[in-house]
């Protein structure tokens, strides 16, 4: 089974995040860069698969020449080789157009199963992975907890709301998005740092591949919210302001 | 309250990546034959994993093994499960292996890059680090000295976490004063031989994380000389070997007990007896060992693992010195409390308490001792690197004896200074620092051992007045010096005024310590040597570091980034801080010792 993994370079969760002045993105010179944390499950899925079933996985990362980093991690944890989408400045690629460009580098690729994480860390959109299914007319499922492939088909435990889990079967070939902490992650080894060096990582331009980025969207500003601290006093009877309490949580605060 | 620890509450990757590739140039390592087919790539990778997994399987049990003290269960002891789940990831990654060459599974890792690697999982957990550190001196040791079969049978399961080490030197009457070590080694017909004694201050003595455990041990052999060179070295197992179905017949080794530390709570700390007929392997007590290296090397051998010891000592005070820096920054930009001065309304917003002027102060100081003391760590393993590796004879000695002068230092200075770090820490803290619900009192009794362990403070000053500063007839403090001369002209040449400043006062400093060296060294009265060396080690420790920092600013100048960012920009502060605040106190503790002062040596007992 050929499994492609769709995987995104983000700024590490503990990072120090600083806008640009021109407010239209943050600084990213002194920036560390991790995997994606839901992409890391993804593969951890991918590589499992393979183990019981054979074949190959190969991860797709677009961005500029620092992704080198996450794609050799990738290799290190196991992916057979990869496919590096070189682009200096996705900013202003909405998730539309990112979708495009993944999914036809996916295509170059005729891949039986597409795995990619729920969602990025950073901008959090949770689409890419949907739309690319569309885009490459295959069957897909969300939010998952777990894949498995039985009799030539896919059986996937599918999260949903309040506790409630849903099994999918569906087809192959087919696009899965994966739920973060699923699975224990393996590291990387210095072995496998090693056997890296030795794999392919085949780069293509969006050029290449005809995928013009035009944005859909217009990102205007980016701004940290302002954190507030308003006092107020409640008046009345202690009855009287448990009610006003009880009126602000529910329709100004909307926690109850 | 339990707190999570990121990465940047433990050491600054950026300052990593500065020290390796553009002070000490790691990069270039890869041109030499070692370690051709490294590249940044590999060595970023390595790094990367070494992060990784002290982010997350070291850190976040170092407040449960420091509030889990191991204990003595049916005469075993047991330590808290998530020891041994760390160390298998760590071993599972290859990292046991990592500074091994290739023949030996290794991944044949430049020093430099290794310890550096290290540094991630000693600012994590300490405690479990110090499994693991202990047992990658055991191989080096036995590389360096052991058998083939020794080396065989033991090297390959201690790479792949199946086996652990210890160092057995002290005894409960000999712990500074090694020749009074008391622990016999009586022959066997088969060669080996059979211990019988007490060990003190065992660290990992016992424990189930591994199916094995080696002790190298010190013992007299039948007939031996009295003192240190009566001593040879024996490599006891936990389990021998093949001699049982369940993994090894049982030596006769057993706990005497636990010592309840102030700090390093993780890893347990034994009194070990050898040979008390617990245990009687092939039907008799005494502890079976086999000779390592030659009979009466015992002590040469064991400090070709001591100086890698002190290295990693003074490693582990700095990461715990770092990551104390690095939860007071984070904290002091997160507390808020007070106003900015001259604001007087009450009801304005108050500031973090990084703007404050003493707090600030408080954080460059720790900066200044806590980056100073890890640049000198890994210019030390840098420079084992070099022992090794550099092309041609002469610099491969010149590379020894540096390291030889400069292991007292890294062992004692980084312990002391990067303890004042932790202290200052907590008081950034204020009265939260204090309390258990923070990480930084930890920090601090983990730290407090580092000047006592692995050779205490005092031993390194007397070995260093005593022994390093005429070793060599003089030659190992001349190369030492000669560098910091070098420093000096190179920041001169940068042609700024602030790196000029420096080098004027690193080479006043320089001058004195030359006067003061000679002094000591013909010093008649080898007590008053002795009562001041304390003193005259902190000096040049002092002046080593600024020595250091003012390398790193000199690299800094060379490439024409003081103002590339902030990052530099705070190197710099804090290179400028070590030189107006800290260098001063050089003349201070070497003035008495100039004019030869005997007030420490003529005190007696019976005046206190």
């Amino acid at each position: 089974m050929k499994i492609l993994v769709a995987i995104k370079q983000v700024p590490a969760h503990d990072s120090r995040l600083f806008i640009e002045p021109t407010g239209e993105w943050i600084e990213e010179n002194d920036l560390g860069y991790e995997v994606n944390e839901p992409d890391a499950y993804a593969l951890e899925a991918a590589l499992q698969l393979r183990e019981q079933h054979g074949g190959e996985v190969i991860v797709m990362c677009a961005g500029p020449a620092r992704v080198s980093s996450t794609i050799r991690e990738a290799l290190a944890k196991g992916a057979d080789r990869a496919l590096h989408i070189e682009e200096d400045d996705l900013r202003h690629w909405d998730n539309l157009s990112v979708a495009q460009l993944l999914a036809k580098a996916a295509q170059t690729e005729q891949p039986d199963l597409v795995l990619t994480g729920l969602q990025s860390d950073d901008l959090g959109f949770g689409q890419t992975g949907v739309i690319m299914a569309e885009l490459m007319g295959l069957p897909h499922a969300t939010l998952a907890m777990s894949v498995e492939v039985v009799d030539g088909r896919l059986r996937v435990k599918c999260e949903l709301e309040g506790g409630w889990f849903q099994y999918v079967s569906m087809p192959l070939p087919a696009l899965v998005t994966i739920q973060s902490g699923i699975l224990r992650l393996r590291y990387a080894t210095l072995m496998g740092i090693k056997r890296a060096k030795t794999k392919e990582v085949r780069k293509i331009t969006p050029a290449e591949l005809g995928a013009a980025g035009e944005p859909g969207i217009t990102l205007r500003r980016i701004y940290a919210p302002h954190s507030l601290k308003q006092t107020q006093m409640l008046a009345g009877s202690v009855q009287e302001q448990a009610a006003q309490l009880v009126e602000k949580l529910k329709h100004e605060v909307r926690v109850i | 309250m339990t707190q999570t620890i990121t990465a940047g509450q433990l050491l600054n990757e950026r300052d990593i990546t500065f020290m390796l590739y553009e002070w000490l140039g790691a990069q270039d390592l890869c041109a030499r034959p070692q370690f051709a087919e490294h590249s940044r790539e590999t060595f970023d990778a390595a790094l990367e994993i070494y992060s990784r997994i002290a982010i997350d399987l070291f850190a976040p049990h170092n407040k449960k093994g420091d509030q889990t003290e191991p204990r003595i269960e049916n005469g075993m002891v047991s330590v808290i499960p998530e020891v041994a789940v760390a160390l298998a990831a760590f071993c599972e990654a290859g990292l046991m292996a990592a500074a091994q060459a290739p023949a030996h599974g290794g991944m044949g890792l430049p020093v430099l890059v290794e310890r550096a690697g290290f540094a991630w999982l000693m600012a994590a957990n300490p405690a479990t680090a110090g499994f693991a550190l202990l047992t990658i001196a055991n191989v080096n040791l036995l590389l360096a000295n052991g058998s083939p079969e020794q080396i065989e049978d033991y090297v390959g399961p201690m790479l792949t976490g199946r086996c652990f080490g210890t160092m057995c030197l002290s005894e409960t009457q000999a712990g500074s004063s090694l020749g009074d070590i008391a622990t016999r080694a009586e022959p066997r017909p088969d060669g080996s031989h059979r211990l019988f004694g007490t060990k003190m201050w065992i660290s990992a003595g016992d424990h189930e994380v591994a199916e094995n455990i080696v002790h190298l041990v010190l013992a007299r052999m039948r007939d031996a000389p009295l003192g240190a060179r009566g001593l040879s070295l024996f490599l006891v197992p936990k389990r021998l070997p093949g001699s049982a179905s369940d993994g090894g017949e049982r030596n006769d080794v057993s706990v005497a007990g636990l010592n309840h530390k102030m700090g390093f709570r993780g890893i347990p700390n034994t009194v070990l007896v050898f040979g008390d007929g617990s245990w009687q392997p092939f039907g008799e007590p005494g502890a079976i060992g086999y000779l390592v290296g030659q009979p009466g090397q015992g002590l040469p051998c064991m400090f070709h693992m001591m100086n890698e010891a002190r290295i990693s000592v003074g490693l582990g005070a700095t990461a715990i010195g770092y990551a104390g820096y690095r939860h007071a920054l984070d904290y002091a930009r997160q507390r808020a409390q007070g106003r900015a001065i001259g604001n007087k309304n009450p009801s304005s917003r108050p500031v973090p308490i990084i703007e404050h002027a003493d707090v600030k102060r408080m954080l460059l100081a720790q900066k200044a001792y806590v980056e100073g003391a890890l640049a000198l760590c890994l210019y030390c393993a840098r420079l084992v690197d070099e022992e090794r590796t550099a092309e041609t004879t002469g610099e491969r000695h010149t590379a020894s004896r540096l390291l030889g002068i400069l292991t007292p230092i890294v062992k004692s200075w980084p312990s002391q200074w990067c303890l004042e770090a932790n202290n200052l820490a907590i008081q950034v803290h204020g009265g939260y620092g204090y309390t258990r619900d923070y990480n930084v009192e930890q920090f601090y009794r983990d730290n407090r051992l580092n000047a006592i362990h692995e050779g205490t403070h005092g031993i390194q000053a007397i070995d260093f007045v005593g022994r390093q500063l005429s070793l060599h007839g003089g030659a190992a403090l001349g190369s030492l010096l000669d560098r910091m001369r070098q420093t000096a002209s190179a920041a001169s040449g940068i042609g700024t005024a602030r790196l000029a400043e420096f080098a004027v006062a690193l080479s006043g400093v320089i001058e004195r310590l030359t006067h003061v060296a000679a002094k000591l060294v013909s010093q008649p009265e080898p007590a008053i040597s002795l009562a001041n060396a304390t003193p005259v080690l902190e000096a040049f420790g002092h002046a080593v570091i600024a020595w250091i920092w003012l390398d790193q600013a000199t690299a800094i100048g060379a490439a024409g980034r003081e103002s590339a960012d902030d990052f530099y920009r705070g190197k710099l502060q804090a290179c400028q801080y070590f030189f107006r605040w800290e260098l001063p106190r050089v003349g201070a503790l070497i003035d008495a010792v100039e004019r030869g002062d005997a007030t420490v040596a003529a005190m007696t007992e019976t005046w206190f």
